[in-house]
């Protein structure tokens, strides 16, 4: 049978990550995409820890962790320096956390896209602090039941809806911009392949299922990713050169499907529910008016 | 052209077989060889061998490349048992305790 993704292993196995780790996979898939000649930096979060420690690696590119506000502004030094070494051919790569990307590392991340430096960030997104045991990022969305936003008599899950950087980022005018997710490898092997004939900055976000922190049975990462798409919880997109393409989808499967599959989203009341429904209809609705304006234009 | 040493150890050396308590098993008689397995393990738990090393009452299927699980690295975590299309991946208790 053909194999649908590059058959090249860049990530070993014997790594730490979780039963049916989503970032694993996120990894797994980007270095295949990138290939060997990419140094990659990570600040704290899960993929600090799930290498292991030296003196061995997971992974066959060399790698350098950062403090944790600070990829965007360590694979900005990290480009030039190599430029000025004639490295120019190499992928600089930041690959962070939802936390380290919407929260802590959100201005040294927009100062290296606004800086126009030939970079790649991808932000896995797991919706929440898991490496420190599942505290809310801004990147939790609505409803959902963290360490932080525990449940309690007032049901005190996350009352704020997600940020989204993927959208900030095509706001600032990044010239490359998509968001992805492990159910669709190929589909984000093609987006890693697009960006990478972008010399600029290029911002991937890829949603990654968390069984620990979603409260989900791990054999369900791929379905629970597949279904944050379908049901428009999440939708794929790719913003090139000024221009936005939105996947759609024809038969779209319900809201409740995704949220009743994971425990994060157990209190939940009807009121609750058809609130998320709106907001997924309105995210689609306006990712769908912007790709026409974009395309008009 | 190398940018920086790298650890010169595999994280191969670390087996994770004692993290599994589900024991996922490929029934080749009913396996297409499709390869979605080997696509979705966070593990990496899958070598790849050719056709002929493993029986299919299917002679075109059998003569396709075949996924194997390598279980010095499989947590079992089920992925690959749930992903299949042919729902050819048995998941057992895990019998041996490795401590
Ligand atoms: C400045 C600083 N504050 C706090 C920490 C502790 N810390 C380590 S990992 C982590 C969570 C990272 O969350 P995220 O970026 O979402 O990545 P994930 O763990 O979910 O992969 C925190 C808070 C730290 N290392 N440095
Ligand atoms: S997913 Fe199932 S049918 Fe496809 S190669 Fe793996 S075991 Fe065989
Ligand atoms: S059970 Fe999980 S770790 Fe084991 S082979 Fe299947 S997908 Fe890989």
């Amino acid at each position: 049978m053909p194999f649908s993704i590059p058959e090249q292993e860049l990530m070993e196995p014997g790594h730490t990550a979780c039963h049916g780790c989503g970032a694993t996979l996120s990894m797994r898939y980007v270095l295949k995409a990138l290939g060997k000649d990419t140094v990659i930096s990570v600040p704290a979060a899960c993929w600090a820890v799930i290498p292991g420690a030296m003196p061995n690696r997971t992974l066959d590119v060399p790698m350098v962790y950062t403090p944790f506000a600070a990829t965007g502004a360590v694979i900005s030094g990290l480009r030039e320096a190599f430029d000025i070494q004639g490295k120019e051919d190499f992928n600089v790569v930041g690959f962070a956390g939802d936390g380290g990307t919407a929260d802590i590392g959100l201005q040294s991340l927009s100062g290296a896209m606004e800086r126009g430096h030939n970079v790649f960030y991808f932000m896995y997104d797991n919706e929440g602090y898991m490496n420190t045991g599942v505290q809310r990022s801004g990147s939790t969305p609505y409803g959902a039941i963290t360490t932080t936003t525990p449940i309690g008599k007032d049901r005190n899950f996350k009352k704020q809806n997600k940020k989204v950087v993927a959208d900030l980022m095509m706001a600032q005018g990044v010239p490359y911009v998509a968001t992805a997710t492990i159910a669709y490898p190929e589909d984000l092997i093609r987006k890693v392949n697009n960006a990478k004939k972008i010399n600029g900055p290029k911002f991937i976000q890829i949603l990654s299922p968390c069984p620990v922190g979603w409260y989900f049975p791990p054999e369900k990462s791929i379905e629970v990713s597949r279904l944050a798409v379908q049901s428009g919880i999440f939708p794929l997109y790719e913003f090139q050169n000024g221009v936005l393409k939105v996947t759609k989808q024809p038969r779209p499967v319900s809201v409740r499907e995704y949220l009743s599959m994971q425990n994060r989203f157990r209190s939940l009341d009807e009121d609750d529910i058809k609130k998320i429904e709106k907001y997924a209809e309105e995210r689609m609705e306006y990712l769908i008016g912007k790709e026409k304006e974009t395309q008009s234009s | 052209m190398i940018l920086a040493p790298l650890a010169d150890r595999s994280s191969r050396a670390n087996h994770t077989d004692s993290w599994r308590i589900l024991k996922p098993e490929i029934k080749y008689d009913k396996c297409i060889r499709c390869m979605i397995c080997w696509k979705f393990c966070p593990d990496n738990a899958f070598t790849v061998v050719s056709g002929e090393e493993l029986e299919s009452p299917n002679p075109r299927v059998a003569a396709l490349e075949a996924p194997v699980i390598d279980y010095d690295y499989c947590k079992g975590c089920g992925i690959c048992a749930n992903e299949c299309p042919e729902k050819c991946i048995e998941m057992g208790i895990e019998t041996k305790m490795v401590i």
